[in-house]
């Protein structure tokens, strides 16, 4: 049970939100400059100050609809599905300490320490791809994630199948499932590692997110998933923006190789990719580094390389980054797009599923979810105003526990109290 | 309570609202933000209304029933007024993203006018309002239990539902009137405004006594879908012009 831990742990919240452009741009201009550049490289000043407002909106909602859908499936699972919301006393080795304590404070200490434990795994986690990635052992990253998405993909997804047909008391034998199983993970691998349609892989990647987010809910004590997610986004936000942060050296890594970073374990909601994309597969390049959790990522670069293939598939590609600008010309401006990575996704996913599972109370719920989405929006428009690569834990996560907090305990009773007399204010 | 009262019960309290998400907001990604946030801005001001009220809840004697009830509906006050507030303080936020947009936008104007601002972000403390009412009810409503087995009213789900419904109109109707007022700096709009949500307020302490409380909402209702009708363009020449089915330059919002 903790030996996917092992492989897929980590920090899945890689740099989590770029902006990039596919604006065309003379072909004289060196290729170092722009596409494979985490931030956007403005064609000229005054394009680039309406863009973001042009494109805000419509970026911010490509960004809303998939990370209310994980909600939901969450949501929905927490509800229906009661397996992920018991607690059996087994928990995961990273967070070895034990919540069933005599004292209230004996329990605060226990949670902090194991936030400080998990943290220490994400942080050495990520320093190692930093490390891995530095020294170009693109080989190990890559089978990395393979494995990681392969355990997610099929042992995940069987188990929370079974637990759905045990909530429905619904009879099923061993072939059909080793077929549904079989036909799912092997499409997800396909679709998230080469070739596929753009939808399907964002749709695969949010089912990983919902899983992983379940898996989450399920094995970790109740106040250390409190106090993780707050000390995630601290970490997030120390990562990203610090020069030394592990998050940022990769970006600067990435910038100086003029390779983009992340490409995979990050959801794109642009269907063109810049040009520097990751290469088709067949040049077995991990475009993508994540930072933490590994398959994802990976995943996604190949898949966003191969989105781009699938969309356009007389690009030629000069060498490894560069590509020609004229089929960029003919781009229209829907070629850009946001990417979120899917760290984010799990731990949006991780606070509303919380926030479903203890009391039971909707106006939590929504009101966790309505949180999260403001974050993400004024996150979405610091990036349109920076034009660098954001965390976008920070916000959220902030008033999405702010929102938990102050419902649950101020204003449930106060509904409640005004449901019972019907008085409506 | 069976899946027909849950169902029955959703689609009436918020049958309406969802239609008008649908047909008029869910096209224009700036339109679902402003939404949203409008209903980010409802539940702030309901947080600190709360706050309030807590904090004098726990400063008195809790078996005193009828204080308590006392200190329920002060709370309720105001947070009335606290809704009212944030209406006017989401007026402000908008003009300025509005006036920001503009100034940058290559198109002559604003991408959103006043108008349509105002319909969406009460439509917006409309939904959180009616969200936050109805769906802990109409969660309940799925399980096992008798409706009014200490002799409470038989009609509890319906008329709530009623009344979520008459509610979130209200909201929609309130913020189209409220931003024309300030657009106009008709500065006794926003008194009537609140007048108004503390009439319907009060009226829904008659409950259990639905006659009394529900007709006379429903009725204002009506009034103030007239009101916000004329006060955002709307004219007799326009309806005229609706059933004749004739193509018409009407500028009524959204």
């Amino acid at each position: 049970m903790y030996y996917f831990y092992v492989i897929s742990n980590a920090r899945k919240c890689s740099i989590t939100l770029q902006r990039r452009t596919v604006a065309p741009e003379p072909a004289a201009e060196p290729p170092s400059l722009d596409r494979s550049a985490v931030e956007r490289e403005p064609v000229d000043l005054e394009e680039e100050e309406e863009l973001p407002l042009k494109y805000g909106a419509k970026h911010v909602i490509m960004l809303f609809v998939p990370v209310t859908l994980c909600m939901v499936v969450v949501v929905a699972t927490i509800k229906s599905v009661s397996f992920y919301t018991e607690k059996n006393g087994q928990q995961l080795i990273y967070t070895p300490f034990t919540e069933d304590t005599d004292t209230v404070g004996e329990r605060l200490l226990n949670s902090v320490l194991n936030t400080i434990i998990m943290i220490s795994v994400i942080v050495v986690m990520t320093i190692f791809l930093v490390v891995l990635y530095k020294y170009r052992c693109y080989k190990f990253i890559h089978g990395w994630l393979i494995l990681s998405s392969l355990m997610m993909l099929f042992w995940f997804s069987f188990m929370y199948l079974g637990e759905v047909f045990k909530t429905y008391n619904l009879a099923m034998d061993y072939p059909t499932v080793a077929m549904i199983i079989w036909n799912f993970g092997v499409v997800g691998m396909i679709c998230i590692h080469w070739k596929g349609p753009l939808q399907l892989q964002q749709a695969y990647l949010i089912a990983i997110s919902a899983l992983m987010a379940l898996v989450f809910i399920k094995y970790l004590p109740e106040w250390s998933a409190w106090v993780i997610l707050g000390a995630i986004s601290v970490y997030d936000l120390v990562a990203v923006l610090c020069p030394k942060g592990p998050l940022r050296m990769l970006v600067e890594t990435a910038q100086e190789r003029n390779e983009p970073i992340f490409p995979a374990l990050i959801y794109s909601s642009a269907m063109i990719w810049m040009v520097g994309m990751a290469n088709p597969a067949r040049h077995a390049e991990p475009t993508n580094q994540d930072t933490g959790s590994s398959d994802e990522e990976a995943h996604r670069s190949e898949g966003s390389a191969l989105a781009r293939d699938w969309v356009e598939p007389e690009t030629q590609v000069s060498s490894g980054m560069n590509r020609s600008y004229s089929t960029e010309d003919d781009l229209d401006e829907e070629d850009r797009g946001v990417k979120l990575g899917l760290g984010d996704f799990i731990f949006y996913s991780v606070l509303v599923g919380k926030a479903a599972a203890t009391g039971g109370d909707w106006n939590t719920t929504l009101a966790c979810f309505v949180a999260i989405l403001i974050g993400l929006c004024l996150t979405l428009l610091l990036l349109a105003i920076f034009k660098k690569a954001l965390p976008a834990l920070p916000i959220s996560i902030t008033f999405g526990l702010v929102f938990y907090f102050s419902t649950d305990n101020l204003v449930r009773p106060f509904m409640d109290n005004l449901a019972a007399h019907q008085f409506y204010i | 309570m069976t899946a027909a009262v849950f169902f029955g019960c959703a689609f009436i309290a918020f049958g309406p609202a969802f239609s008008l998400f649908i047909f008029t907001i869910a096209k224009d990604p700036l339109r679902v933000i402003i939404l949203i946030a409008g209903a980010f801005f409802w539940l702030v001001s309901l947080l600190l209304s709360s706050l309030v009220w807590f904090i004098a809840t726990k400063a008195t004697n809790a078996q005193d029933l009828t204080l308590q009830k006392n200190l329920l509906i002060f709370g309720s006050i105001f947070s009335v007024i606290l809704q009212e507030v944030f209406r006017f303080g989401y007026y402000r936020l908008l003009r300025k993203a509005n006036e920001g947009l503009a100034a940058i936008s290559e198109e002559d104007g604003p991408p959103l006018s006043v108008r349509e601002m105002a319909y969406v972000a009460g439509l917006g403390f409309g939904i959180m309002s009616g969200a936050f009412s109805m769906i802990n009810t109409l969660s309940d409503s799925l399980g096992p239990g008798t409706v009014g087995m200490f002799g409470d009213s038989q009609y509890y789900f319906i008329t709530s539902a009623l009344m979520t419904l008459a509610l979130t109109m209200l909201h929609t109707f309130w913020g189209v009137v409220f931003f024309e007022g300030c657009e106009r700096k008709r500065w006794w709009v926003i008194a009537v405004v609140l007048c108004v949500h503390l009439m319907v307020f009060s009226l829904s302490l008659l409950n259990p006594f639905y006659v009394g409380s529900i007709l006379p909402v429903y009725a204002i209702m009506l009034l103030m879908a007239v009101w916000a009708f004329f006060s955002s363009g709307g004219s007799l020449h326009n309806i005229t012009l609706l059933w004749t089915c004739r193509k018409s330059n009407a500028e009524t919002s959204s």
